[in-house]
């Protein structure tokens, strides 16, 4: 086991460094370059080629990827075109927001997911099934911009329930130690923050989790309609045991290693950002920040975050990996 | 069992979430706006976060909108006009040979730290920025100051000129005199710019302003607070925190040498999707916000609630002609554009009843606009006429770009503009070929590299209320974007912008905006007032055409007084 999870952290250097090589060529190959898009209307070729020059970019491509090989092996991302900050400052706040929503969008997709396909699966057929159905359908073809704008429609700007944007409110003051925004409120013992942080988590949580949700919904009624036509599912019947023991350990737990792939997988897309939901909600997670700097070709903050989120995707999938093994003890023998 | 009976609490704990949100909403009303003697908070909402609050290092919008609360500048501008007025300098003089200028500096006024400001103050701020080096002479730090200086003290760059700026010195403690190298006569009106506003020279020392390392591949990485953590200035309203992405608090300054902020605390935080500001509006978490989109405008006036502020027009958007492609070197064939192109109807139908169109290259709030232009009204026969005229075969293919992911204050939805024009040109003897590439920065670089065919759609809009800001960025020297030499017009703004005398000055540039008009080198076709929303109860805001709204007469829920 040990060793299994040594040699898949060991793959990480050349996954990497690979990663690194197309990312640093990719941002190379777009059209146009920083210095237009700090300036705007106002740029002139004087002034392009002094940024330029400024930032290095008129060295040739592998002097310039060398020397940021050498910088970022130091743990130093450098610093952002536009904010003129050390990326690693601003990958420090974005993250943990990204961290929070995910948890909470998966909170959201799985307390709600796994009991409707499981529910869809034992009445399969009825009408439980049949609208389970069209729930996911629905949770699939929704646009997330569009769930988002009718969500606060309804919940802020008709019912004035929920806030619309923000991680927490402007009139709320709490130091930020951990940028855990849930965390920070109770670290400063201040409850009602930390309320008010859940409450800016709902709506996003609930447009960024509709689609999990039908998907993880979806995966556990197959799931369970495949496991309970198994014979050690007859048998255990056959033996007497009460319907609900025979649902939840034998058909349940072995229904569950395709639903924790799905679940893994999910997870490791959700924390590389969900850039509409981010920018709907004026949520400031790695979605927006990544997108805003393809935008403005701020190279330093794409490359430090893509190397970054490659990296959280990689170790989600191992943890997931590590995680089958717990759960199923055919994949520990062999 | 165990799993299952984990779920069920799972999921009741969820619905006791989403049924406490329920009941916790009624304190949540997000109004920052109290009653009574309080002047309250207004939470107003830009598209951004700043970049870093120090007028000389930034040329974004969102960072001078802070920039103008915290700081003051010597000359300022009527409020909602284009009209110079007293700022920290009362009074000034200009010598004959607009060289040397003379501010009497206003008595008694404090920056926030406590200390005096006075004619040292100004002098080590002028020094300050002329002695620059390094990235700080790069225009991604200080634009404005080199557009306007040209050049520093020692220049790192060759693409930098000999700068205007020659010294400054401090007569007595009301009493600053710059002086220039050569004559300027748009000194007085650039000085209202924010990258020109007068910071601590205490704070600036204390705080590192100037520091940095500068990293070989990454560029410059400030290591100093102030602009970012002690921003002094001696405007109406004080720093007090930032959390970035989140917000920036502002809070009245007591000890303000003129009329006190009204309000008790400005908070600004960024929004960048335009549905989710409007939102934020409605839902009273935000008082206010920039950047409304036209095709709000309706549901904002529709709701009681809230409303809508416009700013006088001060830009102007243009269809570009690159002279160095042919036939467009030809003058006849500019003015089948011209005739050709439907320009009331794209004003009609998609500036949301805020536009006007335009008859020359800068509005006419700036001194210098020219009553008597040539006028090209929409006439398809004309246009055919003057292409056959010069001696071409009708259709004449021409590219045409416009571009994509953008909406700018002149030009809310490019494309709508481009389709409208590239059928009124169609019918006027050409074959549009249409282009387009993503604003920023691919269009941009296109434009400004000359490589964005015959015809390119963009625009402008004003730094500071003088025609050099206008048609002197664009027609005082040879740029590719355009692609012609025209020794006339080049020495005519060459020469208007150092006149010293007013009204012959504004009479070059009268006679400029005729020439342009007359050779055409773009056809200019609309100028629009953006276009800010309100929550009802928010009073006071006076718009301004250069967008540098102060904060500090503005009250909120009828608090204030």
């Amino acid at each position: 086991m040990l060793r299994f999870v040594v040699r898949r952290l060991m793959l990480l250097v050349p996954i990497l460094l690979g990663l690194s090589i197309l990312v640093f060529l990719w941002i190379r190959a777009l059209p146009a370059s920083p210095a237009v898009s700090l300036l705007g209307e106002r740029a002139t070729p004087e002034s392009i080629a002094q940024i330029e020059e400024q930032y290095g970019l008129d060295e040739p491509i592998h002097v310039q990827y060398w020397s940021y090989l050498k910088t970022v092996a130091q743990g130093d991302l450098g610093t952002t075109i536009r904010s003129r900050r050390p990326v690693t400052d601003e990958l420090r706040e974005r993250f943990p927001a990204t961290i929070e929503l995910t948890f909470a969008a998966l909170l959201f997709a799985v307390t709600l997911g796994i009991p409707l396909g499981f529910a869809a699966a034992k009445r399969y057929g009825t009408w439980v099934d049949h609208s389970s159905l069209v729930l996911s359908l629905l949770g699939i073809s929704i646009p997330v911009f569009f769930l988002a704008i009718l969500l606060k429609y309804i919940f802020a700007v008709e019912l004035g329930l929920l806030p619309t944007v923000g991680r927490i409110d402007v009139l709320i003051d709490i130091e930020h130690p951990t940028n855990f925004y849930t965390i920070d409120a109770l670290l400063a013992g201040d409850l009602a923050a930390f309320w008010d942080v859940i409450k800016h988590l709902i709506l996003p949580a609930i447009a960024l989790g509709s689609i999990p949700l039908a998907i993880i919904a979806r995966i556990t009624r197959a799931s369970v309609l495949d496991v309970q036509n198994e014979d050690y599912v007859r048998t255990a019947r056959a033996k007497g045991l009460a319907p609900r023991t025979v649902d939840a350990r034998h058909i349940f737990r072995n229904a569950l290693l395709p639903i924790m792939t799905i679940i893994g997988l999910q997870a490791g897309l959700l924390l590389s950002g969900a850039v509409l939901t981010e920018t709907v909600f004026a949520f400031p997670g790695m979605g927006s920040w990544l997108v805003e700097a393809i935008r403005q070709r701020d190279y330093p903050i794409l490359q430090g975050g893509i190397l970054f989120v490659s990296l959280v995707f990689v170790l989600v999938n191992l943890i997931v990996d590590v995680s089958y093994a717990l759960i199923n003890p055919r994949i520990r023998v062999s | 069992m165990v799993v299952f009976r984990r779920i069920v609490i799972l999921l009741a704990a969820a619905l006791l979430v989403v049924g406490a949100a329920g009941c916790g909403g009624d304190d949540d009303d997000g109004d920052g706006g109290a009653e009574g003697e309080s002047g309250g908070t207004l939470v107003f909402a830009g598209a951004a976060d700043p970049v870093v609050l120090d007028g000389a290092l930034v040329s974004d919008g969102e960072s001078i909108r802070v920039i103008t609360q915290i700081y003051e500048t010597l000359i300022n501008l009527k409020p909602g006009t284009t009209e110079l007025a007293p700022g920290l300098a009362t009074e000034w003089e200009v010598s004959p040979d607009a060289m040397t200028y003379t501010f009497a500096l206003r008595e008694g006024v404090k920056f926030h730290d406590g200390t005096d400001f006075n004619a040292e103050a100004v002098c080590f701020n002028f020094d300050r920025w002329y002695n620059f080096s390094g990235p700080l002479q790069s225009p991604s730090a200080s634009y404005y100051y080199g557009a306007f200086f040209g050049g520093f003290a020692k220049n790192e760059s060759e693409d930098l000129s000999d700068p205007l700026y020659k010294s400054c010195e401090a007569r007595n403690p009301t009493t600053a005199v710059l002086t220039l190298t050569r004559p300027s006569a748009s000194l007085l009106g650039a000085l209202v710019q924010q990258a020109f506003s007068i910071a601590s020279p205490q704070a600036l020392e204390e705080f590192n302003a100037d520091a940095g390392t500068l990293d070989e591949e990454t560029g410059f990485r400030p290591t100093g607070t102030f602009g970012t953590e002690h921003p002094v200035g001696t405007g109406p309203f004080e720093f007090v925190s930032w959390t970035r992405e989140d917000r920036l608090v502002l809070k009245r300054f007591e000890d303000y040498w003129g009329e006190k902020a009204k309000l008790d605390e400005l908070i600004i935080r960024p929004i960048a999707d335009n549905a989710a500001r409007l939102q934020a509006l409605q839902n009273d978490e935000i008082q206010g916000y920039d950047l409304v989109e036209p095709q709000d405008i309706p549901t904002i006036e529709g709701d009681e609630n809230l409303k809508i502020l416009d700013r006088p027009a001060f830009n102007v958007a243009y269809v570009g002609i690159n002279q160095a492609k042919k036939p467009m070197d030809n003058l006849k064939v500019r003015q089948a554009v011209a005739y050709g192109l439907d320009r009331q109807a794209v004003v009609d139908n998609f500036y949301g009843g805020r536009g006007v169109v335009a008859k020359q290259m800068m509005p006419p709030e700036v001194e210098g606009y020219a009553d008597s232009v040539t006028e090209y009204p929409y006439d398809p026969d004309r246009a055919k006429q003057l292409l056959q005229e010069a001696g071409l075969t009708l259709p004449v293919e021409i590219e045409f770009w416009y571009p994509s992911d953008v909406s700018r204050p002149y030009m809310p939805n490019p494309k709508n503009n481009f389709e409208a024009m590239a059928a009124s040109l169609n019918k006027s003897g050409f074959k549009v070929v249409p282009k387009t590439a993503p604003w920023d920065p691919d269009y941009l670089g296109r434009v400004d590299e000359g490589n964005a065919g015959h015809l390119h759609l963009i625009g402008w809009t004003g730094d500071f209320a003088d025609a050099d800001n206008f048609i002197g960025t664009f027609f005082q020297d040879f740029s590719p974007q355009f692609g012609f030499r025209n020794p006339e017009l080049f020495k005519l703004l060459d020469d208007a912008e150092i006149e010293s005398d007013r009204q012959t000055r504004i009479d070059m540039y009268k006679q400029a905006n005729e020439l342009i008009m007359e050779q055409l080198p773009a056809v200019p076709y609309a100028h629009t007032k953006p276009a800010l929303a309100f929550r009802q109860d928010v009073e006071g805001f006076v718009p301004s055409p250069t967008t540098n709204e102060l904060f500090s007469t503005v009250t909120i829920g009828g608090g204030g007084e």
